[in-house]
């Protein structure tokens, strides 16, 4: 258990809402080895950014943690202070959120920003050291050392992301949780931004949670997915067994949606909208849409269990 | 018959600003869409390639620094009010944002009726819902869901929906879609392309869609445009472009579209290498700085559209050897319609002098 980098147990977290409690994440568990990067799939709503943001402790009124634990390498984060907390986001565990390159400070030049992380974290640093570590990352992220001299709209789309991706690894994190990073670039920068992180966290040794829905992305980055459904996981495998078996029919629906570029006329959606929250389905909350549905899904929650290497929740697999 | 929309040598620049130099957003391109052959026309490129602004010239809503565009024959910015309003009920179009285009304090049905009583479509207000529950039916929507409703109260992929509903009212000729499907989850895509594709179908409407996502375009579309760096790098039908891609620009960007595949090949293939930090050059080629091919000549002078196949140009000295576009007219290439579309224009454009001049003297 002690060589688990992080290890998520029974993670619930959920919101107030006027018309009941919304169940944004449902008993979440999970375990990263370190260096291993991870994948967090799903369409928008089934909790997987709340799931990174319970990780972290941000959840903020009126949503909270209802239970679960989190261990980053043996550490119960439940039994830190709000202080140690702060310190640990970043330096252990660093989070680049959804359109963060749009996050930047417009008004600070990047090295600044860097800088700021530095003395947030109580780094005290002389000049010539602070620009000695700040070209340093730059060039892990292979961006050109000047770059710290320039204000955010200077910058490229794929330039911004590999500067948060730079400030991502500063104080160097056990575990980068990297929501959508690529979500507003295209193909090719997205490629290159990707190779860039999965550069670095090698470097590293970094454990990453990749969060996104493009599954042929998941299909080239991550060793291992979890799929994410109504605010819960569904299915966890190694990333080569979901692609060419996945078993959960969700999953199956997820990796039919991407556009195929070999077969014409080969766009099927998934019927019907994702739930809501606050109302969901009884017994499995897929089985509204789902093209396999029985009885026993329309009554029975289907809990997850081990199915060779991977593990479901589905009556069916 | 003149085409329904045509591009003359239309081209963008932007203006330089307190001394900077100005912007090229759109090279001279011409084609036509004809509504005779109902089609779907992707227009494919990165952000900043110009594929916005090429929309926003078809559309009226930007003036192109050179050529013209022109709806029927006649160049839009010379349309009468009533040739105007025509125009505006033939052109249609859908906008990237589902939740920018709604006012929030309006219901849903208010950007339904509008286009009702500003184009007269109805004579009486239980006229006017008949036509209003058909349109929404057509793109697969409930209407007993939809109206009434706030925009907050549906989906993006619902909220899209409505927009195309709105343009279906009109029963135009053609829908301009510029990323229609760019903020809406993967699983509804499909759903709203395949709105989109069925009004070509089954209504004869003509679609140009525009785009980043190559994959979607070959699921939709019968011909493409790909754009770089306001240039347009290769266009055809799409089967050929996207199976076998000729120019390195779409050779690059199939290649970066990451599958789902138990093969792993996606970050080896390039790493972090074709990041573009070559010199540009301002003369020569525009992919020259990022190209595996490039050779001296291709710094010299921007290459031609060579007509490799019946239906495919690509900008690229590799294939200098075949046949130059004259004029860089498209049209042939990108319709269906056979090359005696070229000779066609050449007809109707002293007739078309002579009904404005008509008009002047009247």
């Amino acid at each position: 258990m002690s060589e688990l980098v992080l290890r998520v147990e029974g993670l619930s977290v959920a919101f107030d809402h006027p018309l009941g409690k919304v169940q944004a994440v449902d008993g979440v568990s999970l375990a990263l080895l370190p260096g291993e990067r991870f994948g967090l799939a799903g369409e928008s709503g089934s909790g997987k950014s709340t799931l990174a943001l319970a990780i972290l402790r941000m959840i903020k009124p009126p949503g909270w943690i209802e239970a679960g634990e989190v261990w980053l390498a043996g550490t119960r984060l439940a039994d830190l202070g709000e202080d140690r907390i702060r310190a640990l986001r970043l330096a252990g565990i660093a989070l680049v959120p959804q359109g963060s390159m749009n996050s930047l400070n417009p008004v600070l030049r990047i090295g600044r920003q860097i800088a700021d992380a530095f003395a947030d974290h109580g780094l005290r640093l002389n000049r010539s050291e602070e620009e000695g570590r700040i070209a340093a990352l730059l060039a892990e992220v292979g961006l050109p050392e000047n770059v710290a001299r320039l204000y955010p709209h200077e910058l490229s789309g794929g330039m911004k992301q590999r500067a948060c991706i730079a400030i991502a690894i500063c104080l160097r994190p056990k575990v980068i949780i990297a929501d959508e990073p690529t979500s507003a670039l295209d193909v090719v920068v997205q490629r290159q931004v990707m190779a860039t992180l999965a550069r670095v966290q090698q470097e590293l040794g970094a454990a990453v949670i990749l969060i996104g829905h493009d599954m042929g992305l998941m299909a080239q980055f991550v060793d291992r997915l979890g799929v994410m459904y109504a605010g819960r996981l569904v299915e966890v495998a190694p990333i080569a067994e979901i692609i060419t078996r996945p078993r959960h029919p969700y999953t199956r629906a997820l990796i039919a949606s991407l556009p195929s570029l070999e077969v014409r006329g080969a766009l099927t959606g998934i019927p019907g909208l994702a739930p809501l929250l606050r109302d969901l389905p009884p017994g499995c909350a897929f089985h509204p849409r789902c093209p396999q549905a029985v009885d026993r899904c329309r009554t029975e929650k289907p809990p997850m269990r081990g199915i060779g290497g991977a593990e479901v929740a589905c009556h069916l697999a | 018959m003149a085409p329904l929309i045509e591009a003359v040598g239309v081209s963008k620049r932007f203006p330089g600003w307190l001394g900077r130099e100005s912007t090229l957003a759109l090279a001279p391109l011409s084609f036509a869409i004809h509504s005779e052959q109902p089609a779907v026309t992707a227009v494919v490129g990165e952000s900043g390639s110009g594929k916005t602004t090429l929309a926003r010239l078809l559309l009226g809503l930007a003036e192109p620094s050179n050529g013209e565009v022109k709806y029927r024959g006649r160049d839009l910015r010379r349309l009468d009010s009533e040739e105007r309003l025509a125009f505006r009920r033939d052109v249609q179009a859908v906008f990237q944002d589902p939740y920018g285009v709604y006012n929030p304090f309006y219901r849903v049905d208010h950007v339904l009726r509008t286009p009702v009583r500003r184009f007269r479509l109805a004579a009486s207000r239980a006229e006017a819902r008949a036509l209003i529950a058909e349109a929404l039916r057509g793109v697969g929507l409930r209407p007993e869901e939809i109206l009434g409703r706030f925009p907050h109260q549906l989906s993006g992929g619902q909220r899209q929906r409505v927009m195309v509903a709105r343009a279906l009212l009109l029963k135009p000729k053609l829908i301009v879609a510029d990323e229609p499907v760019s903020m809406v989850d993967a699983s509804l895509r499909a759903t709203i392309l395949g709105s989109l594709r069925k009004l070509t179908d089954e209504h004869g409407i003509s679609i140009l869609y525009i785009t980043h996502d190559l994959a979607t375009a070959y699921q939709v579309s019968d011909s493409i445009l790909v754009l770089y760096r306001a240039h347009v790098a290769e266009a055809g039908a799409v089967e050929q472009v996207v199976t076998a891609p000729q120019h390195p620009y779409t050779q690059l960007l199939i290649a970066a579209i990451p599958r789902a595949h138990a093969t792993r090949d996606w970050l080896a293939q390039d790493g972090e290498a074709n990041l573009g930090d070559r010199a540009r050059t301002s003369k020569g080629c525009c992919f020259a700085d990022r190209c595996p091919h490039a050779a001296s000549a291709c710094l010299e002078a921007p290459p031609a559209l060579y007509r490799t196949e019946p239906r495919r140009a690509v900008a690229c000295v590799q294939f200098r050897k075949d046949p130059a576009l004259s004029a860089g007219d498209l049209s042939a290439v990108v319709s269906e319609q056979s090359a005696s579309g070229a000779e066609h224009r050449h007809e109707i454009n002293p007739s078309n002098r002579l009904t404005r001049r008509r008009r002047l003297s009247c």
